[in-house]
């Protein structure tokens, strides 16, 4: 927390120097994770992030899953969360520094990105959809997208519900 | 007399199971799409009525089983030979060694045909724990390097039907063998050059496109699409090579598994264009086996057809 302060700080003072840079906004997602009552339950995958109206991925933000096993073999289930797999995993090497997370339980769960910092500092202006795609062993699958315009000129605070491997996913983005 | 050439029909009727009724060779792999290296796949190979279901034979492949040694058929025996006790040939004594002992229930097996399993890298990897069973084959591989292997089974051999003092006759051997056994006062004498080629492709990682260089010889596939790349709802763009050339006009048959559990067929036909394209959507997710059959007169016998097909096993995410 202290970090993002501290790239917030300097931003604002670089900021009207560099053009992509004034673009920038500080964006805060919420994903919940449901509290499920299953017979086995395993934490799910959650990846999160920036896709392009054409759906290539304009910025990665947040991957959750077994990133803490020996020899990388929690890397086996990561295809599972199939579209970010598609449209950007498969072409990591995970873990990634900043990108890998281990998985979390139940509850909502905030991921804060300072505008003028990777991996938002590059994103141009246009349309985008925030997407959040959840994957659990032995269970479901489950994609959420939240479209949003880049930069926000106010204060945008939006929302979608999943349905089963999903909870209540937040956007917030303050210019 | 007659015995002898009853001896080149049964044969033949089994042979011929897979492309001339109803029933489809496949190979059929455990997953398509893995995220690592040092995974392991599995992949049944069968001859069935129902896609993707055990119910007809089990595709004999060379190195898959117990009773699969590398080799050739064997001999067919010689016309005016002798013919082994009892009337029908059974599989296992009696039957003539050329053909391998099935398992037990079996019918009379089909002969082996070659498997290559190409990686990423150009390597081939051999079939591990390979068994055969009753209804199919089955093998594992692993996925030691990164990027997309092929699996292919490529085959062919010649046809051909005769008259012969008024009976209809059918022949199935190779060319040397044309000359001598169809008799020389056959009539109505056609012979088809049949070359097949049964594929399905598995990818670790990143998707990568060096197996699918084309070796120019039959008809194969030239995706511009990747065929570990494919999604409900999206084109795919599949170019079909006729001896390394666009192949114009090829018929080509899409049908979604899962045959069991529906009334129709569902397929989808279609027919590719002057550049050999053929552009498929995926109406939804699952596996698919799509056959492009060419028919021409480029044998390379005298006086035959060619029958060239291709088939590939393709699974289909949901976006």
């Amino acid at each position: 927390m202290r970090k993002l302060v501290t790239l917030g700080i300097s931003g604002v003072i670089a900021g009207p120097a560099l053009a992509g840079a004034s673009l920038a906004a500080d964006v805060k997602v919420t994903i919940e994770v449901p509290k499920l009552d299953v017979a086995e339950y395993h934490r799910p995958y959650v990846a999160a992030w920036i896709e392009k109206p054409d759906g290539t991925v304009a910025a990665n933000l947040s991957v959750w899953y077994d990133v803490k096993e020996e020899n990388k073999k929690g890397n086996k289930w990561l295809k599972d969360l199939r579209q970010w797999w598609r449209r950007a995993g498969r072409d990591l090497d995970m873990p990634v520094d900043g990108l890998s997370s281990p998985t979390r339980p139940a509850g909502k769960h905030a991921l804060e990105y300072a505008g003028t910092a990777p991996p938002l500092a590059e994103l141009q202006a246009g349309e985008y959809e925030l997407v959040v795609e959840a994957a659990r062993e032995v269970g479901g699958r489950e994609v959420v997208r939240i479209p949003f315009k880049w930069p926000a000129a106010a204060v945008v605070s939006s929302s979608a519900q999943g349905k089963d491997e999903l909870g209540a996913v937040d956007l917030e983005i303050k210019p | 007399m007659k015995i002898s050439s009853k001896w080149m029909v049964l044969p033949l009727c089994v042979c011929l199971a897979a492309p001339a009724s109803a029933h489809r060779a496949w190979l059929l792999p455990s997953a398509t799409v893995l995220s690592d290296t040092g995974s392991w796949i599995t992949v049944d190979a069968a001859i069935s009525d129902a896609l993707f279901y055990f119910d007809h034979n089990p595709m004999r492949l060379v190195g898959v089983g117990p009773d699969a040694p590398r080799g050739e058929r064997g001999p067919r025996p010689e016309a005016g030979a002798p013919a082994p006790a009892g009337n029908a040939p059974a599989a296992g004594a009696g039957a003539p060694a050329a053909m391998p002992k099935g398992p037990p229930g079996g019918r009379r097996p089909m002969p082996h045909q070659e498997i290559t399993i190409l990686g990423p890298d150009g390597s081939t990897i051999e079939p591990q724990n390979g068994s055969i069973g009753r209804f199919r084959s089955t093998f594992d591989m692993p996925l030691e390097k990164p990027g997309t292997y092929k699996l292919a089974v490529v085959g062919g051999g010649l046809m051909a039907s005769y008259t012969l003092n008024g009976e209809k006759k059918r022949w199935r051997g190779d060319a040397d063998a044309l000359k001598s056994e169809i008799p020389a006062d056959a009539k109505d004498v056609t012979v088809t050059e049949q070359s097949r080629r049964i594929e399905t492709f598995v990818t670790a990682g990143k998707p990568s496109k060096d197996v699918f260089k084309p070796t120019g010889k039959g008809l194969e596939l030239d995706p511009v699409t990747h065929p570990n790349d494919l999604f409900a709802g999206e084109a795919a763009k599949f170019r079909l090579l006729i001896d390394g050339k666009p192949a114009a006009g090829a018929r080509v048959l899409v049908v979604p598994g899962g045959i069991r559990y529906r009334d129709g067929i569902n397929e989808i036909k279609a027919t590719t264009d002057a550049d050999g394209i053929v552009t498929v959507t995926w109406p939804e997710a699952g596996m698919y086996w799509m056959e492009a059959v060419v028919t021409d007169d480029k044998a390379a016998v005298p006086n035959a057809k060619r029958r060239a097909s291709y088939s590939a096993t393709l699974e289909v995410m949901k976006p």
